[in-house]
């Protein structure tokens, strides 16, 4: 058997309302609204929904031979409640055919995988209740983590859950001179599989899809699966990982980037011997080859495929230590809005915004990032996390008096 | 007496200090009935009308007089080499990259048009303005031959001084509000440098905003100490101000509130925070403004792990600025280099303790201020702590503040401006 998998990643964050010094002790709502319901509005016609609406025709038009993946963020789910509820709609559409399969993460795509295994594990409940709630009872069997982020580590947290197979980069300083076209298991806990990304053939449509300095410039069905059939006989699996926003949004509908994906599945089962599956299916029906061995966290973001998109600067280090320094007084407090925002304020975007890696993946970066400069994300995400800090002693003081009024 | 006097700017279209301080200088020589002739390279319309103003833009140059020759030439020779930047603040780096009236190339028509737009900002086109008002200025000085002395305001209105002078004959004072050594350090700006030097020189007497630049001007420009008085400036408002604004975080908070530039000292006070809050978690650091150092200042304010009690506030307009004031219980200015300095004595009017730096031109007047040495940290964290926790002192700070502040009038200041203008008429006879 050889088989295409793709795996979309939809996320929208919670982004941060221009918060000032001054409303430190007063304000606390810290959420731009405004600009959170135009960024749906405005993906969910350029995307979402023609994309959905495509995808439901090629189920329908090859009867379950096309499948895909996807992995729905909660503050993506959150907001699609909220803004643009025939997103939602149309998404729950598509798993109800039955060919689409719905991932696990944690639950506001959060770094904390990273630093705590207890609140690890609690997004991940979160969403796994929000998944069920939304998508008629539907219950994911295969994880990805925030980003790709994985090691050996991550892996032994995620099998504790029960899961049967991770999703992760097919980073080349890890796979050295092997191939991701394998699946390979978790170097702890065997019983996990993990999937790789072919980060070639994936960029090839998620980046490279529109650049005219390309050389293979324009990429057509015909040559893709040209590729595809020159892969080796023996290497079974080909994971196509890319956010959900290529479609329509990075690659714009004028590229011809919807015109590609129409004729696709027809040109992979017309001319190789290629099948479509999704992450689970490939995990119970391909054996392991070996142990993949990520002593060191990876992720599918930048050329180095590590952390530093989030983490590594010294705005990036202190705004990370003061939020998760909150953790054990937030898990005592019963209180929804702190609950929440304590959530929110974990999504990895806030800390990629902050990144000072102006010269290899800037350009990126500032793509993603509602500010003007990594400065300016962190005071306003500072300011915002003072007054968060006021909020959590308050509420402590306040139960430790009502626990004295008992006594 | 009639002073015809050269400024930059005038309020309320100001971006500086130097147009408040014209404003108070002229409303204290008004109130000892001296008459001035106040020349603006542009005129909004909406000044107070404390003088005789003069719209430089609007003055037609008679481009036959011969004895102009020597200030067209200049001209002609500036205008090749315009493209000399002098030091900017951030604010002002905003307008000079914005402002493009000026952007000619057609070199005829702006050097031989007898009359010229004045942008009467920082622009790029600097220099040439700065050339150009001296052209207006000495149109000016042949037309009215009515006043007795001329009056200069720092560098950009040197030219037009000396261009006056010499058409005129008249005696020549020029007033320093900064040097280019507090505004670049050590690594001047050469021809801005010339300007300053030029003018001292051409000048008949010299006041210096403090001792501090005077100092400097004795030091660096080679001018005779004999030949420099120092004014220092005032307020023009010397009541206390109650703020209805509160606080809405339970800690106390420390301001710098300035330009985050190498000028104003802000990375001593970054270091002081940090000695101070590892004392006492309990305090807030406020660094209010924008400028070339910011981010450096944010860097190390996150290498130092403390941003959660380190705020940054960017550039502040209006009423926060009032707000920030009052909100404040310590305000710091760690200057390295400040001619005068005139954010201390805001701070005292709403109340608010200050730590000011020796090397400002408002220590030598304010005496009930802490003063440390600018790389002092240890004693600037010190300063800090002990106000924020010996209620006696701030306490005093606060009740003798205000009467300082009474002495500070820009009445004084022109009293004593009006015997340096009779003194330089009494040296010229």
């Amino acid at each position: 058997m050889r088989t295409i998998c793709f795996y979309f990643q939809v996320h929208q964050p919670f982004r941060l309302k221009p918060y000032r010094f001054f409303d430190i002790g007063e304000d606390h709502h810290y959420w731009d609204d405004f600009l959170n319901r135009n960024v749906i509005r405005k993906v969910a016609q350029k995307c979402y929904l023609p994309m959905n609406s495509l995808l439901l025709d090629l189920i329908h038009q090859y009867k379950g031979k096309f499948k895909v993946a996807f992995s729905l963020s909660g503050t993506f789910l959150d907001q699609m409640e909220a803004y643009a509820p025939d997103v939602l709609e149309s998404f729950q559409k598509l798993v109800a055919t039955g060919h689409v399969e719905l991932l696990n993460e944690t639950y506001t795509h959060s770094l904390a995988s990273l630093k705590s295994k207890e609140e690890f594990h609690g997004l991940v409940k979160k969403h796994q209740d929000r998944i069920k709630e939304l998508f008629n009872g539907y219950t994911p069997k295969v994880f990805r983590n925030t980003e790709l982020i994985y090691s050996d580590q991550i892996g032994a947290m995620v099998s504790e859950l029960g899961y049967e197979a991770v999703l992760t980069e097919g980073a080349k300083h890890v796979l050295g001179w092997k191939s991701p076209n394998y699946v390979y298991s978790n170097a702890i806990e065997p019983k996990l599989k993990v999937l790789l990304k072919n980060f070639l053939l994936s960029d090839d449509i998620a980046f490279r899809f529109s650049n005219k300095t390309w050389a293979d410039y324009p990429l057509t069905t015909e040559k893709f699966v040209k590729w595809i059939n020159a892969i080796p006989k023996e290497e079974q699996v080909l994971n196509l990982f890319m956010d959900y926003e290529t479609f329509g949004e990075h690659q714009w509908a004028e590229t011809g980037i919807f015109e590609f994906m129409r004729h696709l599945p027809e040109a992979v089962l017309k001319h190789s011997n290629f099948s479509f599956s999704t992450p689970s299916e490939v995990a119970s029906a391909v054996p392991a080859v070996s142990k993949i061995h990520v002593p060191i966290p990876i992720s599918w973001a930048d050329e180095e495929r590590d952390l530093t998109a989030w983490l590594g600067n010294d705005m990036q280090d202190e705004a990370f230590d003061r939020l998760y320094e909150l953790e054990k007084a937030v898990k005592k407090i019963d209180d929804p809005e702190i609950k929440r925002d304590w959530g929110y304020l974990q999504t990895s975007d806030h800390f990629y915004y902050m990144c000072t890696k102006f010269f290899s993946d800037g350009s990126v970066h500032e793509y993603f990032s509602p500010y003007d400069t990594p400065y300016d994300a962190f005071i306003n995400y500072m300011n915002v996390l003072s007054d968060f800090i006021l909020r959590v002693k308050q509420k402590t003081a306040e139960m430790q008096d009502q626990a004295e009024a008992i006594k | 007496m009639k002073v015809l006097m050269f400024g930059w700017e005038f309020p309320p279209h100001i971006s500086g200090g130097l147009g408040t301080a014209c404003y108070g200088l002229v409303k204290g020589l008004n109130h000892h009935n001296q008459e001035v002739i106040f020349v603006v390279p542009k005129l909004w319309g909406d000044e107070e009308p404390l003088a005789d103003f003069v719209n430089a833009s609007d003055v037609r140059i008679d481009y036959r007089e011969k004895r102009f020759k020597k200030f067209w030439k200049n001209l002609t020779y500036l205008e090749v080499s315009s493209f000399l930047v002098p030091y900017l603040g951030p604010e002002e780096f905003k307008k000079f990259t914005d402002y493009a009236v000026h952007d000619r190339t057609d070199v005829d028509e702006s050097i031989f048009s007898n009359k010229f737009e004045f942008s009467g900002k920082y622009g790029k086109n600097l220099m040439e303005e700065v050339s150009r008002y001296a052209l207006v200025a000495a149109q000016i000085a042949r037309d009215k031959n009515n006043f007795d002395i001329i009056h200069a305001h720092d560098w950009l209105a040197f030219p037009a001084g000396i261009a006056a002078k010499e058409i005129s004959g008249k005696p020549l004072v020029v007033h320093v509000h900064a040097t280019e050594y507090d505004r670049s350090g050590e690594s001047v700006n050469q021809p801005v440098y010339d300007i300053e030097r030029a003018g001292m020189h051409a000048a008949d007497h010299i006041v210096a905003v403090s001792q501090l630049t005077k100092n400097i001007l004795v030091r660096k420009y080679g001018v005779p100490a004999s030949k420099v008085t120092v004014l220092h400036n005032a307020v023009l408002d010397a009541s206390i101000i109650k703020s209805e604004y509160e606080k809405k975080v339970p800690e106390k908070i420390v301001t710098f509130l300035g330009r985050i530039t190498f000028q104003k000292g802000p990375e001593y006070f970054v270091e002081a925070a940090k000695k101070v809050i590892d004392r006492d978690p309990n305090v807030r650091f406020v660094m209010a403004g924008s400028g070339d150092l910011l981010n450096r200042m944010i860097d190390r304010v996150a290498e130092l792990r403390m941003a959660t009690r380190f705020h940054f506030t960017g550039f502040l307009k209006g009423d926060d600025v009032d707000h920030m004031y009052a909100i404040s219980d310590v305000y710091v200015m760690p200057s390295v280099s400040e001619p005068f300095g005139i954010a201390p004595l805001e701070a005292v009017r709403h109340n608010t303790p200050v730590i000011i730096s020796k090397q400002s031109g408002v220590a030598e007047v304010l005496r009930n201020a802490i003063k440390v040495d600018f790389w002092d940290v240890d004693a600037m964290a010190d300063a800090i702590f002990a106000l924020l926790h010996y209620e006696g002192i701030s306490r005093m700070f606060k009740e003798l503040g205000s009467e300082e502040l009474k002495k500070l009038k820009w009445e004084h200041v022109a009293a004593k401006l009006v015997t340096v203008y009779e003194k330089t008429l009494a040296e010229r006879s």
